[in-house]
């Protein structure tokens, strides 16, 4: 029997099981010596005592029982924190949308804490008439509304020679996906007038690190933004604030953030970010330069070594992540036994290009141990490799671009650990 | 009648620009001096590259006093903080150490960077004879120049060849790669399936 025909079986067994057992709760003996639950027979405090008021919290935050729900980082990666990143809790989150205070920060000095008004964008270099515009110029132009994940290139760089971090925040965790609100790159650029020579684009940002990536003009034109909202409210200070490139689909760093200038040339300006940083040293010892695009990428966020099955055996929701810079995920396969055999999961919410999408596969877990993989395909045909697979050409010197198919262990106990299989 | 004919002529008037209707005039001119303020950006060829000139001795002054407790005495790096200078010939090894003797294809890219974005902590504060002086500084570092009277300057940079300008190649996944990934067996895909390695070290992962 299939491992596909096998689950459809136990799902259907299991219902008929739940079934059976609601009809019969109350006649069931195994009931009768059980006591009540305190927690439906005492009045709790907040039934009986009024609660606090419209007053209260201006700008609402999650309950106090979410509180341990944060960006984490991980001090030894870095020298200090301002130049550093932290990880979104992916095993605490559902959906695909992020919240903007649990969006992953990469920083290289620190949050630039803009003052609105004080902040400009410039274009310049090979334009018919060089700009500058203030934050109400930029809200002149038609906008648009897009929902694009943004990962960062060194998401999993820690796992390229081996298994490391024992939690899905920090193996997958440079992530976020929110709904932009801001206007197409082309019309602030043709707006100066791109002239005939003009094939690249330098964005600088306004930080103390003043970031800047060159990207290829084509891509400016196509579906680059310049944002001023996530998720319906102004950009967070830490995400850019008061405006930042968006760069669909390609890599994270590229999305320059505190956005204060455009420049057109006929050449790539080989910064910092796109020569010693962000390309792929490969094993004869030449790198890849201008990897811009992320491929295909999924990982289940629970069960996960954070989130652990602390249920037992019986009803289990494995739920997921995947997205690919190509465009829309076309299906995502699940295997409980290490690649061995996958059923297809089920994808569940929006599916759009460049963005994140939620799979589920509900299964009735017997208590045996699981190996838990998942593997996202994408609308080009593009199936989610092996780590081995990209080890075998890229060799283990890479740091960037890993999205090789990660491993769970699942013990008979619940308890997850991040390993890797034949 | 006549009323509701003159409310919706008002309405046609209000009607929305319609889209890849051309410019819309907003903005105004860069003036040359706020474009000189900010456009500093150098690339390969020498463009963008301010008159000036620094030599190694200058720089090593420099260098010592604000670059030294992160970078190290000899550009080897303090801690986590990136080394700047060795690792030659390293690249195919376990550990290879990228610096800009072993790793950086281009010399402009040491000054634009320096120049943008160091001293970490207080960005925008070196002149530009003072960043010549420290680029220079990082050559000799990394015994591109040997002299201590090497003088850098707007002329000579671009003419400056770091020894790894060849290794790089443009990206070719879609050659390399994305043929290769196109299989999805789904049923009996492998014979047996173990466990080669786990995330073992506990001291890794935050609590």
């Amino acid at each position: 029997m299939s491992e596909r025909e096998k689950t459809v079986r136990t799902r259907r067994t299991f219902l008929k099981g739940s079934v059976a057992a609601l009809g019969g709760a109350a006649a069931t003996p195994a009931l009768a010596g059980q006591l009540p639950d305190p927690a439906i027979t005492e009045v709790q405090p907040w039934r009986r005592r009024l609660g606090p008021g419209v007053d209260a919290s201006p700008y609402g935050l999650p309950s106090p029982f979410e509180s341990h729900v944060q960006r984490r980082n991980v001090p030894w990666l870095t020298a200090e924190t301002r130049s550093s990143i932290n990880f979104t809790p992916l095993h605490q989150l559902d959906g695909t949308i992020t919240p903007n205070g649990l969006c992953f920060e990469r920083h290289h000095s620190g949050v630039a804490e803009i003052d609105p008004s004080r902040h400009r964008l410039m274009i310049n270099g090979l334009v018919e008439q060089p700009l500058v515009f203030t934050l109400d110029d930029i809200r002149r132009f038609p906008r648009e509304n897009r929902i694009y994940f943004m990962e960062c290139t060194a998401n999993g760089g820690m796992e390229w020679r081996g298994p490391q971090m024992n939690g899905v925040q920090f193996t997958h965790g440079m992530i976020h996906n929110v709904m932009y609100t801001g206007v197409p790159l082309r019309l602030i650029l043709q707006e100066a007038g791109i002239r005939p020579n003009a094939s690249w684009l330098l964005a600088e940002g306004g930080d103390a690190a003043a970031m800047t990536r060159t990207l290829p003009l084509e891509k400016a034109l196509d579906d680059c933004m310049v944002a001023f909202a996530q998720n319906g409210e102004a950009l967070r200070a830490e995400n850019g604030y008061p405006l930042r490139l968006l760069v669909p689909g390609w890599e994270g760093n590229m999305w320059i953030k505190w956005l204060r200038r455009l420049e057109l040339g006929d050449k790539p300006w080989m910064q910092r970010e796109e020569t010693s940083k962000y390309t792929d040293l490969m094993p004869d010892g030449t790198a890849r330069r201008f990897t811009w695009v992320m491929d295909a990428k999924s990982v289940i966020t629970s069960p996960s070594p954070q989130a652990p099955i602390t249920h037992g055996r019986g009803p289990l929701v494995i739920t997921g992540l995947a997205w690919s810079g190509h465009g829309i995920i076309t299906r995502v396969d699940v295997t409980l036994d290490g690649g061995r055999n996958w059923i297809e999961a089920r994808i569940d919410g929006p599916r759009l290009p460049k963005s994140l999408h939620r799979f589920y596969l509900e299964i009735d877990w017997d208590g045996r141990p699981m190996l838990l993989q998942s593997r996202a395909i994408d609308e080009t045909g593009y199936v989610q490799p092996t780590m081995k697979a990209l080890r075998a050409i890229r060799g283990e010197n890479s740091v960037y671009h890993n999205n090789g198919i990660q491993t769970w262990h699942v013990r008979k106990n619940g308890e997850v650990e991040n390993v890797e299989v034949s | 009648m006549s009323r509701f004919h003159n409310l919706l002529a008002v309405a046609l008037v209000l009607v929305p620009l319609p889209a890849g209707a051309g410019k819309l005039g907003l903005g105004r001119p860069a003036l040359p001096a706020e474009i000189r303020a900010w456009d500093r950006d150098v690339r390969p060829d020498g463009q963008g590259l301010p008159d000036g000139k620094g030599s190694v001795a200058q720089g090593e002054e420099i260098y010592q006093e604000r670059c030294a407790a992160c970078h190290g005495d000899f550009g080897e790096g303090v801690g986590r903080w990136p080394a700047l200078a060795g690792g030659q010939d390293s690249l195919t090894d376990d550990r290879p150490l990228k610096t800009v003797g072993s790793y950086w294809p281009y010399l402009s890219t040491v000054w634009d960077y320096v120049n943008r974005a160091m001293p970490y902590g207080d960005a925008a504060t070196l002149s530009a004879d003072e960043t010549y002086a420290l680029v220079a500084y990082i050559l000799y570092l990394n015994d591109i120049v040997t002299e201590e009277d090497f003088v850098l300057t707007r002329e000579n940079l671009p003419s400056i060849q770091l020894p790894n300008r060849p290794g790089f190649r443009d990206d070719d996944r879609p050659q390399a790669e994305y043929p290769l990934f196109r299989d999805h067996c789904t049923k009996d895909c492998k014979a047996d399936v173990r466990i080669l390695r786990r995330a073992e070290n506990p001291d890794l992962t935050p609590k």
